[in-house]
């Protein structure tokens, strides 16, 4: 294997090999801030780890590390648990994809040439942005006292339909609503920045071409403000996943209400919130990677080559190290450089 | 011009626009007949590219009237009354008329082949295999048949614009618009441009081609028309208008440009 890549690194340069004049050899910079910083580095690293993993704890009558992480190991997967994780991704999900529908009219109404239509949009984005989304989810949870029950008829007319509010709003669909109503005046001003972005050519040249004004937005301007719309969404999301915990408060058994509720009763308040910490990081993680993919997707067009996925990386790394590179290919592989 | 008989393709009387109080259009009359191309010259400010974008409404006109093809733009007579098109109705009636941009105005997002057919698909309900195939001889045309997955940043200017007039051309127009289609490209990519603008005027195409390239305007030319301040100076035969102009302004715009 060696014999033949090294054999091949000295074919490549055979053209004007006589020309070129010989590589440049120089004693390089030294940087010895750089080995003082690194130790501190790796002593603070060593330190943690220590604390971590190997230390004892320090209470009396108990034995164990001093994490506890026998306890964490208890818990992670507990079917309590679980069923919370269970309960923060469909919040999640539910409030994001809310959310983003919200966000995308609003963004529109926002546009509009209406000046009525624009202002409600603007007024709303200003009151459920200017107000605590904790509040909120409170209001939601408790708007019974004010309409206990929910009317569907004509306006000032008779009703044909009624039911009762505090049936449809329990705990968990008051704070779906709330947290859906606050992501809405967020997003519409990300969706709202990404649609400006958008050269307003883009929209001439389909309204040229005879496109409504709708499908001039959803087939030209909205992929293209997808770009800059998806790393701040992305944002929103992680936000949301663990905004999602404020829930606990009309008694949701969301994730941390789940282990909350188990350290009520067992006291192992530090383990149980290891136990949260390590799902909410599970569950960003995921979603980072998710972000990755789709900003992928949406960067068609805009650059001349597409970023590697990690995958394609790894493959690629994997055949430079195999001789199978032919000059040919090296030169379309440095092109992509430029 | 001579086709006396026929509806003139484009005609304007007393048109008139303003932006704000900025009055960019001083009451236009203008007829193109069908098959004729028409090069509007003049300084940048004078309104060509603003009579260009009124005559298939992207910009609405304040007074006078103007026809497309025998019909109001942007309104319906009843009587004396006039009446706003529907938005349906404008889109209908932009579809026919295709417009080339200086900045080419390509999506990026989209493939050159996916440039070219989202406008048979989307809006004429075109079949997507057919389109696809009628995509595919009209890059032929404009000589791009090698670059139909390519996307739009990664060919030159002179390839950008080329496939515009392939998407423009795709909608089966029968009246086209170029505004200023060359004045955003490198010198040696004009040719590539202008010869594809050259093949569809001798198909009888009906052009109406904002531009600084006297050249084109003299050989491809069935008239020229140069506009100042907003109103048209001089209107003619491109080569008597070019050769003998009668305003000073021209002369001086002429020595300037050529």
């Amino acid at each position: 294997m060696s014999e033949e890549s090294e054999s091949t690194a000295y074919d490549a340069p055979v053209t004007g090999a006589s020309s070129r004049p010989a590589s440049i050899t120089a004693v390089p910079v030294r940087h010895p801030w750089r080995w003082v910083g690194s130790l501190v580095l790796l002593v603070l690293g060593a330190m943690l780890v220590n604390t971590l993993v190997f230390s004892q704890t320090q209470q009396p009558h108990q034995s164990g590390s001093r994490f506890g992480w026998n306890i964490v190991g208890t818990y992670l997967f507990s079917s309590q648990v679980l069923h919370g994780v269970v309960i923060t991704i469909e919040l999640t999900v539910i409030s994001m994809v809310a959310g983003i529908l919200i966000g995308v009219l609003l963004a529109v109404m926002r546009l509009s040439k209406s000046r009525l239509i624009s202002s409600v949009a603007w007024g709303y984005i200003w009151f459920f942005r200017g107000t605590p989304v904790l509040v909120q989810i409170i209001f939601w949870f408790n708007i019974a006292a004010l309409y206990p029950v929910l009317r569907l008829g004509i306006p000032f007319g008779p009703s044909l339909y009624t039911v009762d509010v505090n049936s449809i709003l329990t705990p968990i669909v008051a704070g779906a609503l709330a947290l859906s109503l606050n992501e809405g005046a967020y997003m519409s001003e990300i969706v709202r920045a990404g649609i400006i972005s958008v050269d307003e050519g883009q929209a001439e040249a389909a309204h040229s071409l005879g496109m409504s004004r709708l499908s001039a937005l959803r087939l030209i301007v909205l992929p293209q403000a997808m770009r800059l719309i998806i790393p701040p969404t992305g944002n929103e999301t992680i936000s949301m996943l663990k905004t999602t915990s404020l829930v606990s408060v009309v008694a949701v058994s969301d994730l941390l209400e789940a282990t909350n509720s188990i350290s009520a009763q067992n006291y192992d308040v530090i383990q149980l919130l290891i136990v949260a910490s390590l799902w909410y990081l599970a569950m960003t993680t995921v979603l980072s990677v998710g972000q990755y993919y789709l900003e992928r997707h949406y960067a068609r067009g805009s650059t001349r080559e597409l970023p590697l996925t990690p995958m394609q990386q790894l493959k690629r790394n994997i055949r430079h190290v195999k001789p199978v590179v032919t000059p040919n290919e090296e030169r379309v592989i440095g092109a992509d450089h430029e | 011009m001579s086709n006396a008989g026929s509806t003139p393709m484009v005609k304007a009387e007393h048109v008139h626009k303003s932006f704000g109080s900025l009055e960019v259009l001083k009451g236009i009359d203008l007829e193109v007949a069908p098959g004729e191309v028409m090069c509007l010259i003049g300084a940048s400010g004078s309104g060509k590219s603003t009579f260009l974008r009124l005559i298939n409404h992207l910009e609405k006109l304040d007074a006078g009237r103007l026809w497309v093809d025998g019909e109001l733009v942007g309104y319906r007579q009843v009587g004396d009354k006039l009446y706003e098109l529907k938005d349906k109705e404008i889109c209908s009636k932009r579809s026919e008329i295709a417009m080339v941009f200086q900045r080419f105005n390509l999506f990026p997002h989209l493939s050159v082949r996916e440039n070219v057919t989202i406008g048979p698909v989307k809006v004429k309900h075109q079949n997507a295999k057919e389109a696809a195939q009628r995509a595919e001889s009209l890059l032929e045309r404009v000589g791009l048949s090698d670059k139909i997955a390519a996307y739009p940043n990664q060919l030159s200017g002179g390839q950008q614009q080329r496939v515009a007039i392939a998407r423009a051309l795709a909608m089966d127009p029968k009246l086209m618009l170029f505004d200023e289609p060359t004045s955003a490209l490198d010198p040696e990519l004009v040719g590539e441009v202008l010869d594809v603008m050259r093949g569809l005027a001798d198909e009888g195409m009906t052009m109406v081609v904002v531009t600084h390239e006297m050249g084109f305007a003299r050989e491809v030319g069935d008239s020229l028309v140069f506009m100042d301040d907003g109103q048209v100076l001089e209107r003619g035969n491109p080569k008597e208008v070019l050769m003998n102009p009668q305003h000073e302004r021209l002369r001086s715009f002429l020595s300037k440009v050529l």
